[in-house]
């Protein structure tokens, strides 16, 4: 990485300042940081949609989603269910990646370094280390540097995010309130991600120091997001997406790709809203277009009121 | 000279920087009438089944495919590249491939996420210097026509790395066996790799070059 010409222009100072652990033989080099964002990179303006097993994730495919996201129960069910969330069954993840020809990425617990190395002994694509399962470790995240897998993180603030990026993550997420139809958490994220990332730039050098303390991040990465204007990772949004018209809010707010859960297979025609979803989520500028994909899709899933909640998702890992 | 960059979907940003940084103009490309007055198209990385499916609902699928069949020059990376190809194996039945440059490739035929690699190729047409390429869930080049130019090929003698050999991670490339990774065929150009994602911008620039050529 350290050969200009050959780094992306977006590599992040992250690739320099943390250790980078990378397979290398014959002339071909895996796992390294570029690899690994790159796979987020090329999922920018898609829809990524959370799955429970082949046949929905065969749904997903049909539909145009960049990839699909396993996990043992949609968030809105963990939400009614209660009870301990983990990471899916190693056969049903199996199943999914037979099944379909986009990428599967797989949910593991916050700290849970044990179900993603299972994870990525399935070779899954990418790891999401989240809250919306139960959190097997309240004071450490997953060590990040250590997998050859690439993760994606949730952040509801720029600290969260770029305490991430230091730990190895190559994407971040809004958490969003998951499972609640909601968009109201996932636009608070994105707005204070991205707010604070403007502030940065305008920033002189004594008050980044200042920055640093506030958002509890390393100065290096506060510095390079300052400097460049953007997180060194790309930005997707997730959490309480559930209709066409959400995916183009969040997209014209900033992000550059939507995570779509529950919304999908709990809304009364999965297949035709998934598709809409992904029509809008490309053409999130033109309302024609919004307006046309959004006409006669069924019903929604059914919506909570973010204070009526009894678990805040979104608390979960810090 | 203004070219187009399809933006259904993928890192269609990271084009439109490199041809910025070689003083081209772009414009993003979702709708028809946005095909216009244009000197060449770019179709980015991304997923191919998630662009087929918009090419047909944005109603860009049959314009796009006659400018192509026409000479509009077209310069395709990985999902780009299966997208302009003859034929795709291991995609899906309805995955369009226009048939604008004679290859045959297979999806993902380097493996998995965990089997995306970079590496150091030698592209004589750009330069003597190697070329740092980066493949991301490659299209593996199968078959390539008489008419294609072979520009580059992934060194036969090295196979990926450290794969679990249980997980069904590894490639299908036979050691030994060279595989194109970036070809040319009258003013069509693909690559299995990601020439957007590096700042070195030869491969952009001789798209340019073959524009400015045909339009000679």
């Amino acid at each position: 990485m350290s050969d200009a010409p050959t780094t992306s222009p977006t590599t992040p100072g992250a690739s320099e300042t943390m250790p980078e652990r990378q397979g290398a033989s014959g002339g071909r080099q895996t796992a390294t940081f570029t690899v690994k964002r790159g796979l987020a990179d090329m999922l920018r303006g898609g829809v990524i949609m959370d799955v429970i097993d082949a046949d929905q994730a065969r749904v997903a495919e049909d539909a145009g989603a960049v990839a699909v996201m396993a996990l043992e129960r949609v968030p809105s069910d963990i939400r009614a269910q209660g009870g301990v969330a983990r990471m899916s069954d190693p056969a049903l993840v199996e199943g999914i990646q037979q099944a379909v020809t986009i990428p599967v990425m797989a949910k593991a617990r916050i700290g849970h370094f044990a179900e993603a190395q299972v994870l990525e002994a399935l070779a899954v694509d990418y790891i999401d280390e989240s809250e919306v399962l139960t959190p097997a470790d309240e004071a450490y995240h997953i060590d990040k540097w250590s997998f050859r897998v690439p993760f994606v993180c949730g952040a509801t603030n720029l600290g969260e995010a770029l305490r991430r990026i230091s730990e190895g993550a190559c994407l971040i997420r809004s958490k969003g309130e998951a499972g609640t139809g909601n968009i109201v958490e996932a636009v608070r994220h994105l707005r204070s991600i991205l707010g604070d990332i403007g502030a940065l730039t305008t920033a002189d050098a004594a008050e980044l120091y200042g920055w640093a303390k506030k958002l509890s991040a390393p100065i290096e990465l506060v510095r390079e997001v300052a400097d460049t204007g953007r997180l060194p990772v790309p930005l997707f949004c997730a959490g309480g997406i559930a209709t066409p018209a959400d995916a183009s809010l969040v997209m014209q707010l900033g992000a550059e790709a939507v995570f779509v859960g529950s919304g999908i297979f709990k809304s009364e025609d999965p297949a035709r809203r998934a598709r809409a979803i992904v029509e809008a989520t490309t053409h999130h500028d033109d309302p024609q277009i919004v307006a046309k994909v959004s006409r006669g899709l069924g019903a929604s899933m059914p919506g909570l009121e973010i204070g009526t909640l009894d678990q805040r998702m979104a608390g979960r890992g810090w | 000279m203004r070219i187009g960059v399809l933006a259904l979907q993928g890192d269609v940003a990271e084009h439109r920087r490199a041809l910025a940084d070689l003083g081209v103009d772009s414009a993003p490309v979702r709708r028809p009438a946005e095909l216009s007055q244009l000197d060449g198209i770019v179709i980015p990385g991304g997923e191919s089944t998630t662009m087929s499916m918009l090419l047909a609902s944005s109603g860009l699928l049959e314009p796009l495919g006659k400018e192509i069949a026409a000479g509009l020059p077209a310069f395709g990376t990985c999902a780009g590249m299966i997208l302009l190809g003859s034929s795709v194996i291991g995609g899906r039945s309805d995955q369009i491939c226009y048939g604008a440059i004679d290859i045959g490739v297979r999806r993902n035929g380097y493996g998995r996420q965990l089997a995306s690699f970079e590496c150091e190729l030698d592209v004589a047409a750009i330069g003597s210097d190697p070329l740092h390429a980066v493949f991301i869930r490659a299209p593996l080049v199968e078959s390539a026509g008489d008419a294609v130019e072979v520009l580059a090929v992934v060194d036969p003698s090295t196979e990926t790395p450290d794969d679990p050999g249980d997980s069904g991670v590894g490639g299908l490339t036979d050691v030994g066996v060279a595989t194109p990774v970036l070809c040319r065929q009258d003013s069509v150009l693909v690559a299995a790799f990601h020439p957007e994602l590096t700042a070195d911008r030869r491969v952009h620039r001789l798209f340019v070059s073959m524009i400015e050529k045909r339009g000679r």
